[in-house]
């Protein structure tokens, strides 16, 4: 029964992103001034959101980390294979912001990449990330899991940076098409339907994605500790 | 009869905290001075490789010039940063210094005030150097480097000590540091480079001063979680 379900889950999953898929290429017209290149647009956005969501729960699991781990060390524990998995997701969301805008660039621009506000603090945000990932490498144990949990507050202050960059500054990287300037939005219903959709589908991937990540994780800390209980055991 | 060198108040105040550890840190440095001359001598050859690996124009250099000093404080500091604790941890003086009544919080800010003096004097030393080797004559408000150097060295030296303090408790700690702070940093030099740009070559890029005004906007924002979270770090076991 239990199999069924995630059988119908995962298929749930891969029919919303075929949708998606469908919307954004077939449906959706071609931009006006871009062409068909534009339409990365429906990937290239929603993977930016959702990068942001990502890093936003690792964010919340960081903080319960810290509020937690004197006080309720098995609830930090649970909220330290939640940071983890939402980091490594997110800096797979962001790889694909970071490979798709170079992407466009190249037909749009006639360069890859420049070093404009929005495109360097995306990269630092990436960077940002992967280096919160090396420091689960390069320290073990709670202590390893609190000083994570402290970096992660510091990726967290660098996304408003990111999230304002084209805001505060003309870049070369388009303004906002949502919350900028109010002449600004996806004008055709069809654009704005494949745009929603694409955005519902990575979302769900992601989640599921992150929710497979966080019960691997779970049984690794479980086995950890059966390990060290053994260990303790055998003195 | 003999009268008692310290008397120790009820309760010494934040601030007195703060300076004590101070003094402490620019007693160590005054006998030692390792941190200032080996910063010196490190930025000294960042900047003269950088003038032969570029051999940049008067022009170019206006351009890059920024750039360089910030790279060469950059690296400079790293190497320091990592002694300012490691030498903490000799003797477990770390531990020593966790259990006076101070907290976290005072001994990061004394820690972070000793180290931006010893790069300030380092950065005093080095930019006349600096203008020399490099030809610099500057086109823009020059008085505004008073603001952005001291804003862009803090923005570093605040991460940089807080990165220092997190990286010594990990396996491998010279290694880490870089790998934190580098990236931590960068908005921070971004913002440092192009203002000091704006300022050499006076293009008048950035009328509103704004880069300077992230700037500052980084180096509270940063310095806040820094001196709330210092405390977690220092304590993580």
């Amino acid at each position: 029964m239990k199999k069924l379900a995630l059988a119908v889950l995962a298929l749930g999953i891969v029919a919303l992103m075929v949708w998606g898929f469908y919307q954004a290429i077939y449906v959706a017209p071609a931009d006006a001034a871009q062409g068909e290149v534009g339409r990365i647009f429906y990937y290239h956005v929603p993977h930016g959101m959702l990068c942001y969501l990502f890093f936003a729960i690792n964010f919340v699991a960081s903080v319960m980390v810290l509020a937690w781990r004197k006080t309720n060390p098995a609830r930090a524990l649970a909220a330290d294979a939640w940071a983890l998995s939402a980091a490594e997701v997110g800096v797979v969301f962001c790889s694909v912001v970071l490979i798709t805008g170079p992407l466009w660039g190249k037909p749009t621009w006639g360069i890859w990449w420049t070093w404009d506000a929005r495109l360097t603090t995306t990269l630092v945000l990436w960077l940002i990330y992967v280096s919160y990932l090396l420091v689960r490498k390069f320290a073990s144990g709670t202590e390893m899991q609190t000083l994570a949990a402290v970096l992660a507050v510091f990726g967290a202050a660098d996304m408003p940076i990111n999230y304002l960059a084209n805001r505060l500054w003309r870049t070369q990287h388009p303004s906002p098409v949502f919350g900028g300037d109010p002449d600004a939005g996806l004008k055709d219903p069809r654009m704005l339907h494949a745009f929603g959709w694409n955005v519902l589908a990575w979302a769900v991937w992601g989640l599921a994605i992150l929710a497979i990540r966080v019960y691997v994780q779970r049984r690794q800390q479980s086995i950890d500790n059966a390990v060290a209980t053994a260990a303790l055991a055998a003195d | 009869m003999s009268t008692p060198i310290v008397t120790p108040s009820a309760s010494p105040t934040w601030t007195g905290l703060v300076l004590a550890h101070l003094r402490k840190d620019l007693q160590i440095e005054w006998r030692s001075r390792d941190a200032i001359n080996s910063m010196l001598f490190f930025a000294l050859l960042v900047v003269v490789l950088f003038s032969m690996a570029f051999d940049p124009s008067a022009a170019t250099s206006r351009e890059i010039a920024g750039g360089v000093l910030c790279v060469a404080t950059l690296f400079a500091s790293v190497s320091a940063l990592n002694q300012a604790w490691a030498r903490e941890i000799r003797h477990q003086v770390l531990d020593a210094l966790r259990m006076t009544p101070s907290g976290g919080a005072a001994m990061f800010l004394a820690k972070v005030l000793a180290n931006f003096l010893f790069v300030g004097v380092v950065q005093l030393v080095l930019g006349p150097v600096f203008f020399v080797f490099y030809n610099l004559h500057p086109l823009g408000d020059t008085w505004l480097l008073a603001a952005v150097i001291p804003l862009g060295t803090w923005a570093l030296v605040s991460n940089g000590t807080f990165f220092a303090a997190l990286s010594i408790r990990s396996r491998n700690r010279e290694m880490l540091l870089p790998l934190i702070l580098f990236p931590i940093f960068l908005p921070a030099l971004l913002a440092m480079v192009l203002s000091v740009k704006t300022i050499l070559t006076g293009d008048g890029s950035d009328p509103n001063l704004l880069w300077i005004k992230v700037l500052a906007g980084y180096d509270v924002i940063f310095t806040t979680i820094s001196l709330l979270l210092f405390d977690t770090v220092i304590e993580a076991e």
